[in-house]
């Protein structure tokens, strides 16, 4: 589909469902709209149903965070039309506490998906019948792709060949994680350069 | 004697971690009644390695060796994926000989990956010579991943805006005359398999999906095609160079295991057909050139230029230490991987690192429907089943 056919597509969608579809973009050739959290179940009733769209294959639950922001997630829904030949991509926002509704009844494939945004983001989602930890361990507390989450984790695991069995120790790093900062000081870095620091702004 | 029914309660068991026909590292809670699946609840993430965390830490350039570690059945297809939406990103186009090899590798990674599932698959429900005959000619094929890029199976070959490297005329050759007698292989399987009464007994009705659940469920690939869908990616959102290429889309007509297996077996034999068709192209005057971008913003410099340009050995240290800064935006970008869609969720901040990276691997939605699929199954159709979805390990848990 050219961006003009996304175009319409796009309007038409924000302004069949005012209050929920709450605005469109087009970019790299692919449809993104923006959804009030609450509403997401409407919203996605409506693509999959309508004669339209027909948005029927479920792709895709993911999240991103930017924790800076006042409602740190995005909550990121994908979604494909064998009929339209199109994708559709959905955001909406929310933080630790949202309470997300859960997409279980309209697509059963959604299932393991919010799992993993919870598990991974700790995006809440409600109505979800079975919502366990999925990737991490059993055990496991914190969201590991949280952007405050540090990458070498908290805990490591090893087998106790004195004790037989394996245990958790909270981990030890025999050389500091490096993190190289490869920011220019001629594009985008916003902070005094070293040594620059006296220097009047 | 005393029967007492109402004492009688279901059965749990666990197959897995360690079972052989679990795929990989699967866990599955098996809730039985009798012989009869009542409920399977699969545990998975015994293979989680935080790879959209590491990808986040990385380069887009050290990005691309984790992809090769999803499905490593497939190496190439995944880091296709990669590319592909760094590359929207970027608004770069791949040269024409880069495309054609891209193809080419993609359908060996097909080829690997059919015919691992067909073969073990056959081994699950009880034939032991099919993966003797297949990963006969899985080995010829990685020796032509070894021959382009160095590595059997890690291959890291795609680049942001190509390849790595050129492949040798040799090489060509060697593929395509390895075709032909494949052919003959997929034959003998074939002769081996689809008609053979206890494998037709595993299969034939087992794990049936429909069409409407396929959708749903977030199936892809091989399981939306079984179930009578005409949808492959390579045709209907055609990436690369597919839209030039020639050939079928093999679709089933009961959804069954049966069906899968003869759609993996049909496909093995069109990726046979585009694989003649690249090295036609490849060998055509047009079919030569670069490789991959010129661009050295995005490419690093050839070796040879490096020892006289001084520019080129700044732009090679830059590119292999701070990398390719990515404009801001996000991208999906999917390809038909051998196991349905692989897609990769990509954001970018504009740094020279990915901001998120979403791997969205059609084994974990395949995977998460086996409750649905199962139930009311007889447990011997439990590795049937499995073996038909096509899982691998490394690309559920990532």
């Amino acid at each position: 589909m050219d961006d003009a056919k996304l175009d319409a597509l796009g309007q038409t969608i924000v302004s069949a469902l005012p209050g929920a579809a709450t605005g469109y973009q087009v970019a790299f050739n692919q449809l993104t709209v923006d959804v009030e959290v609450a509403k997401i179940v409407e919203v996605v009733k409506y693509l999959r149903d309508d004669p339209n769209c027909r948005f029927v294959n479920f792709t895709d639950i993911t999240a991103t965070d930017y924790p800076s922001r006042e409602k740190r997630f995005d909550v990121i829904y994908h979604f494909l039309s064998p009929t339209l030949n199109t994708r559709i991509r959905l955001k909406a926002q929310a933080d630790e506490t949202t309470q997300v509704p859960s997409l279980i009844e309209v697509f059963p494939g959604a299932d393991w998906f919010e799992r993993e945004a919870y598990d991974l983001y700790g995006v809440f989602f409600v109505g979800h019948p079975d919502m366990r930890r999925i990737l991490t361990d059993y055990g496991f507390e914190g969201h590991p792709l949280r952007k405050d989450f540090p990458l070498t984790g908290f805990l490591e695991v090893r087998y106790d060949d004195q004790e037989k069995r394996v245990v958790y120790e909270p981990v030890r790093l025999n050389q500091e994680f490096r993190k190289f900062d490869f920011l220019s000081p001629w594009e985008g870095a916003d902070y005094p350069l070293p040594g620059d620091e006296k220097a009047k702004q | 004697m005393n029967e007492q029914p109402e004492n009688l309660r279901n059965f749990t068991i666990n197959f897995g971690p360690q079972h052989p026909a679990a795929h990989g590292v699967l866990r599955l809670v098996l809730e039985l009644d009798g012989e009869v699946v009542a409920r399977v609840d699969p545990h998975i993430g015994l293979l989680h390695r935080g790879t959209e965390k590491l990808i986040e830490q990385k380069t887009y350039l050290q990005a691309i060796p984790y992809f090769d570690r999803l499905d490593y059945v497939a190496p190439m297809n995944q880091e296709h994926a990669f590319c592909l939406a760094a590359e929207k990103l970027l608004g770069i186009e791949v040269p024409r000989r880069g495309q054609l090899i891209r193809v080419l590798y993609c359908e060996i990674g097909r080829i690997l990956s059919h015919l691992l599932n067909v073969t073990t698959q056959a081994m699950d429900v009880g034939a032991l010579t099919p993966p003797l005959w297949g990963f006969e000619e899985r080995e010829k094929l990685m020796v032509f991943y070894e021959r382009a890029s160095g590595s059997r199976m890690h291959a890291a070959y795609f680049r942001v805006g190509g390849v790595h490297q050129d492949l040798p005329q040799k090489l060509i050759d060697d593929i395509e005359a390895w075709c032909d007698p494949f052919l003959k292989v997929v034959d003998d399987l074939d002769r081996l398999l689809t008609a053979n009464r206890i494998f037709k007994q595993r299969n034939v009705d087992i794990g049936v999906v429909s069409l409407k659940e396929a959708w749903e469920w977030g199936f892809s690939g091989v399981m939306v095609r079984g179930s009578g869908a005409a949808w492959d990616l390579r045709k209907s959102q055609p990436y690369e160079c597919y839209a030039e290429m020639d050939f079928d889309i093999p679709i089933g007509k009961n959804g069954d295991c049966y069906d899968r297996y003869l759609i993996r077996m049909e496909e093995m034999r069109q990726a046979v057909r585009i694989m003649k068709q690249c090295i036609q192209k490849l060998n055509a005057p047009d079919g030569k050139g670069p490789v991959v971008v010129e661009d050295n913003k995005v490419a690093p410099p050839r070796r040879g230029e490096m020892k006289r340009s001084m520019e080129a050995l700044i732009h090679h240290f830059k590119l292999y230490t701070e990398g390719v800064h990515v404009p801001e935006g996000e991208v999906y970008a999917a390809v038909e991987a051998p196991k349905g869609e692989f897609g990769v969720y990509l954001v970018s901040d504009g740094t020279n690192k990915p901001y998120k990276c979403k791997i969205r691997a059609p084994g974990f939605a395949h995977l998460q429907a086996m409750d649905h699929i199962c139930r009311g199954h007889l447990l011997a159709d439990v590795s049937a089943i499995l073996g038909s979805l096509d899982i691998v390990f490394g690309e559920v848990d990532r």
